[in-house]
């Protein structure tokens, strides 16, 4: 059986976003994979050439629609249940953009959906993280219809550029609902890695000790070209805002290099760094849990070794 | 009659350390300590809060689990809750189901708000809101950090995203899902257990809802993750700096 795949893209309008060549990969790896990336928006065309250069995708379908200008789960489902309906799986990223939407199509499809697939076994069979990443499950997808399910994003590398694929224009002849309506969103900052895709990330707990403490670590992540993340405790204590927040409740993440400083390492921490390549802890308390992942420990006093390293890696 | 539903889920305790069972058949459970699913506690005190504030009449507690699923529901009507209901069904039902079968509870309750966690700190999923707010055919605000009524029948909800905090307005009925910081759940006094007891708590099954139990997604193993292995000590910043470049990170 060959798999024809329909993914839905994740953008801003203007950027592709990683997770969308992260789900290619995973798509990748399905016997036969036919991928087809569909991409929802006022005015498709920068986002849907970006996709059609994904090395691995045979088509790219536009869908443009002025009720398309932000991806809101409630209007995006019924169009994107419509355009499903010829395809043997339809995936989107495991983000909170997938996770708001992909569970509404399958609703839609009346079928279930496989949330959160960290590796392919066949066209049926997938891995899945359960209990917060302590516990692996394989599951059997028995269910008839597309097979509809969210990709892991931090454990598939994003599938290269420098394809050249042929955009088509798709129009959908479903009506839309008026009940939701976007008001606003916080502008992300744009002049720093995105700390869900940045190979390098620079994390901070609460031993930083105040919000002043906190941005200490930006002078040193801009050194390293690093996004900056944050435990828990540190957003809660006010340190950070929420969408630093690093763990089971916050981003999952797998950078090339991640370095925590003061963080002590609580399993719902823990939990978000599990793929991160090599691990680098630097804490007072040499017993600190996050002592038994790290690759590399520092016992010390971070107010010291932070400006100590800025100064190494400045020179 | 204004009233919320807020739909619930037994889980194994956050505090409890997973152990999966050595023949790879499922997660221990036995003997473990059970709890309401933490986003669902804060479901509960959401909608108890608009409650308190006038906005609503009755809070309803909805939860489809085994028999000893009262457990949890006792404790729901001790934080506040007015009444329950217990769908009783078998472990480990798939969240498709769920979503029916909370349907069918809304057809008969009518709720103007449905409130559910974001997910169940045991499989994880993050479906069951937005399957039943797609099979209502109504809006859902998902990841919810701050919820706003801000008419008869419309409601401003701010959602935890990716790129920050994103605001929506959607119209009422609808289905909202909530993240940690929506609010704090309150502890539970003892004359409010008490007085739970007496509160009324109906048991349906899924056959008197008329929802079929199917299974789309078999189980086929369980293993626990692979494990990191502890790494080395560097004395200080000019050794850490040495040997990320040695390994070529920086």
């Amino acid at each position: 059986m060959s798999a024809n795949i329909l993914i839905i893209a994740e953008h801003d309008g203007v950027r592709l976003n990683p997770s969308t060549a992260k789900s290619v990969t995973c798509a990748r790896a399905l016997p036969e994979a036919q991928i087809t990336i569909a991409v929802f928006a006022a005015d498709a065309a920068e986002v849907a050439s970006q996709a059609a250069a994904l090395q691995g995708v045979s088509r790219v379908i536009k869908v443009e629609h002025a009720a398309n200008a932000h991806l809101l789960a409630a209007i995006l489902a019924p169009q994107v249940a419509e355009l499903a309906k010829p395809y043997s799986h339809v995936f989107g990223p495991s983000t909170t953009f997938g996770k708001d939407l992909m569970p509404r199509v399958a609703a839609l499809l009346d079928t279930v959906q496989v949330s959160d697939i960290m590796a392919v076994e066949s066209a049926t069979r997938f891995r899945r993280p359960i209990y917060a990443g302590n516990a692996i499950v394989t599951v059997e997808v028995e269910s008839a219809g597309p097979i509809v399910a969210t990709v892991r994003t931090a454990s598939f590398e994003a599938a290269p550029s420098g394809a050249t694929g042929t955009v088509e224009a798709v129009k959908l002849e479903v009506g839309l609902p008026s009940h939701t309506r976007f008001v606003s969103v916080s502008a992300a900052r744009s002049d720093r890695p995105d700390l869900q895709t940045a190979s390098r990330v620079v994390s901070g707990g609460r031993a930083l000790g105040s919000a002043a403490g906190f941005q200490s670590l930006y002078t040193l992540a801009d050194k390293l070209g690093a996004a900056v993340g944050a435990s828990r405790a540190a957003v809660d204590a006010g340190y950070a805002p929420n969408e630093l927040q690093v763990g089971q409740t916050g981003k999952i993440i797998a950078p090339e290099l991640y370095i925590a400083i003061g963080i002590s390492g609580a399993i719902q921490h823990l939990t978000g760094i599990k793929d991160a390549r090599t691990i680098v802890a630097i804490n007072k308390d040499g017993e600190a849990p996050i002592f038994e992942v790290a690759d590399i420990g520092l016992v010390g006093d971070l107010f010291q070794i932070v400006p100590e390293l800025e100064k190494l890696i400045g020179s | 009659m204004k009233r919320i539903l807020v739909g619930i889920k037994r889980v194994v305790d956050y505090n409890v350390r997973i152990r999966v069972k050595p023949d790879g058949s499922g997660v221990v459970t036995d003997g473990v300590k059970m709890s309401i699913n933490p986003f669902d506690e804060i479901a509960l005190e959401e909608a108890l809060r608009l409650k308190e504030r006038g906005a609503a009449d009755e809070v309803i507690v909805a939860t489809i689990g085994p028999a000893d699923t009262q457990q949890q529901l006792r404790t729901a009507l001790a934080m506040g809750a007015d009444r329950a209901v217990l769908v009783q069904a078998e472990r480990g039902l798939e969240p498709l189901v769920a979503a029916k079968a909370l349907l069918k509870i809304v057809e008969r309750e009518q709720p103007f708000l449905v409130i559910l966690g974001k997910q169940a700190i045991d499989d994880d999923n993050s479906q069951t809101g937005q399957m039943l707010a797609a099979l209502w055919d109504r809006p859902q605000a998902t990841f919810a950090s701050k919820v706003e009524l801000t008419g008869e029948h419309t409601a401003r909800v701010t959602r935890e995203v990716d790129a920050g905090l994103e605001v929506l307005e959607v119209d009422l009925p609808a289905v909202i899902t909530t993240d940690l910081r929506l609010n704090e759940p309150r502890y539970v006094k003892l004359p409010e257990i008490m007085k739970a007891k007496k509160k009324p708590l109906d048991t349906l099954t899924l056959e008197t809802l008329g929802v079929a139990l199917r299974q789309g997604l078999k189980p086929v193993r369980f293993e626990p993750p692979p494990q990191r292995q502890r790494g080395i000590r560097v004395k200080d910043a000019a050794e850490l700096v040495s040997v990320l470049k040695g390994k070529g990170l920086i």
